[in-house]
């Protein structure tokens, strides 16, 4: 059974070897990508039966250090989030098949490869059962998905590239490494553990602060202000990798990370019964409230989605720093809740793109008409993210808000209220202009995305609305990791 | 019989191997001789280093005249962890070189690169086999008077001139080593390392003790090309022949670090002279210089080899600064890095020697595009590349942990987080390579000299490609070994 943890890693490192073999022949390549796509999902699905029942399983790979190597283990959250990635990567294949054909993309074949790469990465991210493992991939991710951003090859992709690798690379190395070599010197330990693993002496005074901060910032991928710069540069990438990548994949896995450190290696008592660590809830607020308002100043689509995942990322980070356990279970659910519906809105610039060539938010007078099941999506994702019912977007802000509410921090509560305001200011003047205002004249007439496309974002726009009438999986999942339930 | 021999096979073999490729001269011969040679060396060098680990340390009277009167071989656990580095690159560098020398060489010199090929080796294990003190200077005038030959033989103009410029410096390197060494013999009597460390006891060294030890150093230091003391290096890697350059820099600086380790922590080790003399800050501040300027500088090169050249003088930086402070995680990280960063940067220039037969001395502008042209030798370069940043995976990683973990251990936690932002430099000249094999648009242009590398170049240089990320995983033989080297190390300072 626990030798079963890898297969999760080498069915993607599989499909990229595969695909890289397929040499250049599109049908049989799309064909891999799909179905490694769905092993993946049923192989996690399976695995999915094993954490509910409230099992651990471990891994160990092989020793580096002594007493730590490269070990996997599969925990509630993990579970969550190769569950999401996993089971968005089968609708992405699909989208990224219609995308890149319809816009005849170039060397699709390195595209799949680092794709598949990038998810297998992502695995190894959300399975890491301690630091190091923690750290050799989200190191690998950045490596591979820098590819992706730069595929386009122009000076402008270069440059985003640089910033995207410049920012990931710089703050990981620099922060986070030192974190964990800091760590691994003051505990001899970089195991992901129940309560943490600093015992009571060794969390007094200003290094456990000290090391929060490096983590905070050594995570770049979470995109916490003032190290968000990568996330709008990494937009000149191909949409499906904007959707899955940086909607999901690349940006949970900071997220995540940051949830799993502070329950894991902290242990979120631990950081409760200290003083000192407000600064992180209140940067994660400021983050949120700011990168709205430059959502809100954005004309540019994909830089609009690109400022709110930034401000919806801080919700997760917020949720974690109330160092509660039900807003532990909000931030779990955030995490998912997030990634369905960004994934919805790329999805949907994508298919506008793809449909009319169209990127700016100030031409999309009227597409409603002309695109109504992309912008219906579209709609269906803009009310989750601001947390109107019945989206899942509702239930992680419900909880969150209750975090907040029941440890009794009036600063989230406020922010949380006044990021929603914002959120329904970008979002909705986009659907008005989309469905009551008239399209300029003399416009090229076009209709939908290709069929690929549609199902795609049709089955995302679904999911949106179908976990909210089903959260119990996540929620449980939620409950473990904040330590409400044992199973 | 031939086990109890092993310390003298390790030099003779190299070393008779050389005049045979002069009186053979014919080309293709020579290779063959150099080959076989350089395959034995490393074989005994194998034997040598089981025997160490199972017996301990290996004491060799050259010609039977007893220790300390005759020459002593003396192996331990540090020195035949740098020999088995040095022969093993002999090795493998050899069995690549042929279709690039080839290319690189005129045919009627061909027997002279080899021999002085196979005298670089020799002078090179010898200095770190002796446990002599003037047979180390005899050792280290072969290896380099025999790199000034090699560099020399590269076909650019320039070749001349950084051979010449590198003779003048290591000169006077070896004069101050010779220097150095005669103040010891005077004032001790002994030329035997073990012997002088015991007769320069645990008190106080005198005026000219300390003058011995300075003028070591600083001898040392220019052949390891300690910043500033590296102005010789950058040019000489950068027009020597790609084999020769490789070999150079997998080798020659290691060994001259190994000097440094031996010298302050056996010879002079019960004088603590890294915690009771200045030196230890000395070296120190040197080396955080060298890692950031050297990187700095590589950042704005044109030619790659140049690029990697003050990227190795920024490598040995690390290097010089876990020996900089002695405690055992510092010297295992020091030690280790020898190791990683031999197969890194060997690795790095022997793919850069693919490159050339394609392509010429490779330039940045040259090389854009080279993704397509050659993906795998890109790829190669892309993984050693990330072993010198120091990504988690590769080899360069491992050295940086212990050395990042040597400083917390010490408290000076500025110092790990400048270590690391070093790093980042690495990432930006590495990147800066990236971007130009595979992000530009220009068709490439190869050259039209009917060469081809050869599949022994391709095997060679994927061989230490896949070993950066085979020793980012598995550790137990060069973290051990270090840390053997390491305890060794610390054991000799308070013996």
């Amino acid at each position: 059974m626990s030798d079963n943890i890898l297969i999760s890693l080498v069915i993607p490192l599989l499909g990229a070897i595969l695909i890289a073999l397929s040499n250049k022949r599109q049908n049989l390549r799309e064909c891999i990508t799909l179905v490694t796509a769905v092993c993946l999902l049923i192989f996690n699905i399976r695995l999915l039966s094993h954490i509910l029942n409230g099992d651990r399983p471990e891994f160990f790979l092989l020793e580096i250090f002594p007493n730590a190597g490269l070990s996997l283990q599969i925990e509630p959250l993990g579970m969550l989030f190769a569950l999401i990635a996993s089971s968005l990567w089968v609708v992405n294949s699909i989208y990224s098949i219609g995308y890149m054909r319809a816009n005849a993309e170039k060397n699709q074949t390195r595209f799949y490869v680092c794709f598949a790469l990038a998810i297998a990465s992502t695995m190894g991210i959300a399975f890491a059962g301690n630091l190091i493992t923690l750290f050799l991939f989200y190191e690998i991710l950045t490596l591979c998905t820098y590819p992706l951003v730069t595929h386009h090859g122009t000076a402008q992709s270069k440059a985003g590239g640089r910033i995207y690798l410049g920012i990931l690379i710089g703050t990981s190395i620099g922060f986070l490494l030192f974190a964990i070599a800091w760590t691994w010197h003051i505990t001899g330990d970089v195991d992901f553990s129940k309560n943490g693993i600093f015992s009571e002496e060794q969390f007094q005074g200003l290094i456990p602060l000290v090391l929060l901060a490096l983590y905070i910032f050594g995570i770049g991928k979470a995109a916490l202000m003032p190290f968000h710069f990568w996330l709008p540069a990494a937009m000149v990438a191909p949409t499906p990798v904007s959707a899955l990548l940086h909607a999901v994949a690349v940006v949970k896995a900071g997220v995540f990370s940051v949830v799993k450190i502070i329950v894991y290696i902290f242990g979120i008592s631990n950081l409760a019964s200290i003083d000192g660590t407000q600064w992180l809830m209140i940067l994660a607020g400021f983050t949120i409230l700011s990168a709205s308002v430059v959502a809100l100043r954005s004309d540019n689509l994909k830089r609009r989605l690109a400022y709110s995942t930034i401000s919806q990322l801080s919700y997760v980070v917020m949720a974690a720093s109330l160092f509660a356990p039900i807003a532990i279970v909000g931030a779990a659910l955030h995490i998912l809740a997030h990634a369905v519906s960004k994934i919805t809105l790329f999805f949907a610039a994508g298919a506008i793109y793809t449909a009319s060539g169209k990127t700016k938010v100030s031409e999309l007078d009227g597409i409603g008409k002309k695109m109504p099941i992309t912008m219906a999506a579209f709609t269906v994702g803009a009310l989750s993210l601001i947390g109107i019912p019945p989206a899942i977007g509702f239930i992680s802000k419900w909880y969150i808000l209750s975090g907040a509410i029941s440890s009794g921090h009036m600063f989230a509560v406020i922010v949380i209220i006044i990021s929603t305001i914002l959120n329904a200011a970008y979002f909705l003047p986009i659907i008005y202009a989309a469905f009551f205002k008239d399209a300029k004249q003399n416009e090229a007439n076009h209709g939908e995305a290709p069929v690929s496309i549609m199902i795609a974002i049709t089955m995302t726009a679904l999911l949106t609305l179908v976990l909210f009438f089903f959260p119990d999986i996540a929620l449980n999942l939620g409950n473990q990791l904040a330590g409400i339930s044992e199973r | 019989m031939i086990s109890t021999q092993l310390p003298a096979l390790q030099i003779v073999v190299p070393l008779l191997a050389a005049p045979l490729c002069v009186i053979v001269r014919h080309p293709r011969t020579c290779w063959i001789i150099a080959l076989v040679a350089s395959w034995i060396t490393f074989a005994v060098s194998i034997g040598l280093f089981i025997e160490v680990q199972n017996i301990g340390v290996i004491s060799y009277a050259m010609g039977n005249w007893a220790p300390p009167w005759g020459i002593e071989y003396r192996i331990d656990s540090v020195n035949v962890y740098v020999i088995l580095i040095v022969s093993s690159i002999g090795a493998l560098v050899s069995s690549y070189a042929l279709a690039s020398v080839n290319v690189e060489i005129d045919k009627d010199r061909h027997y002279l690169f080899w021999a002085s090929y196979l005298l670089c080796l020799t002078g090179l294990l010898g200095v770190t086999i002796t446990g002599d003190a003037f047979n180390i200077f005899v050792f280290l005038e072969i290896s380099s008077l025999s790199t000034y030959v090699l560099i020399a033989l590269g076909r650019n103009r320039h070749a001349l001139y950084a051979a010449f410029r590198y003779l003048i410096l290591g000169t006077i390197g070896a004069t101050f080593i010779v220097i150095g060494i005669g103040l010891l013999y005077l004032m001790t009597g002994t030329l035997n390392l073990y012997d002088l460390s015991s007769r320069l006891g645990d008190m106080s060294l005198t005026q000219p003790q300390l003058a011995a030890l300075a003028f070591l150093t600083v001898g040392i230091s220019l052949k390891l090309a300690l910043f500033p003391l590296h102005l010789w290096l950058p040019n000489a890697y950068a027009f020597a022949p790609s084999v020769v350059t490789s070999f150079l820099a997998a080798t020659a600086t290691k060994v001259a670090v190994y000097l440094l380790l031996r010298f302050a922590y056996d010879v002079f080790g019960k004088s603590q002279v890294f915690s009771e003399l200045p030196l230890g800050e000395v070296l120190l501040v040197l080396s955080i210089v060298a890692m950031f300027v050297a990187s700095t500088v590589a950042i704005f090169q044109h030619d790659i080899k140049r690029m990697f050249a003050y990227s190795s003088i920024a490598q040995i930086g690390y290097i010089t600064l876990g020996a900089s402070f002695a405690s055992q995680t510092a010297l295992t990280a020091s030690v280790v890095h020898l190791f990683n960063h031999a197969i890194t940067k060997g690795g790095i220039f022997l793919l850069l020697g693919i490159v050339a037969i394609r392509l010429g001395q490779p330039t940045f502008k040259k090389i854009e595009g080279l993704g397509k042209l050659m993906p795998w030798t890109s790829a190669g370069l892309v993984i050693c590349g990330l072993s010198l940043i120091g990504v988690p995976g590769t080899a360069g990683f491992i050295s940086k942990w212990y050395l990042v973990l040597a400083v917390l251990e010490k408290g000076w936690w500025w110092l790990a987080l400048m270590i690391l932002a070093s790093s980042l430099l690495a990432v930006l000249y590495v990147w800066r390579l990236v971007e130009a094999m595979y992000f530009s648009k220009t068709e490439i242009s190869t050259l039209n000299t009917g060469a081809s590398p050869s599949l022994s170049m391709y095997i060679i240089a994927s061989l230490l490609a896949v070993s950066c990320i085979f020793f980012g995983f598995h550790t137990s033989f060069s973290v051990d070994g270090a840390s053997e080297a390491a305890k060794a190390l610390m054991e000799y300072t308070n013996r």
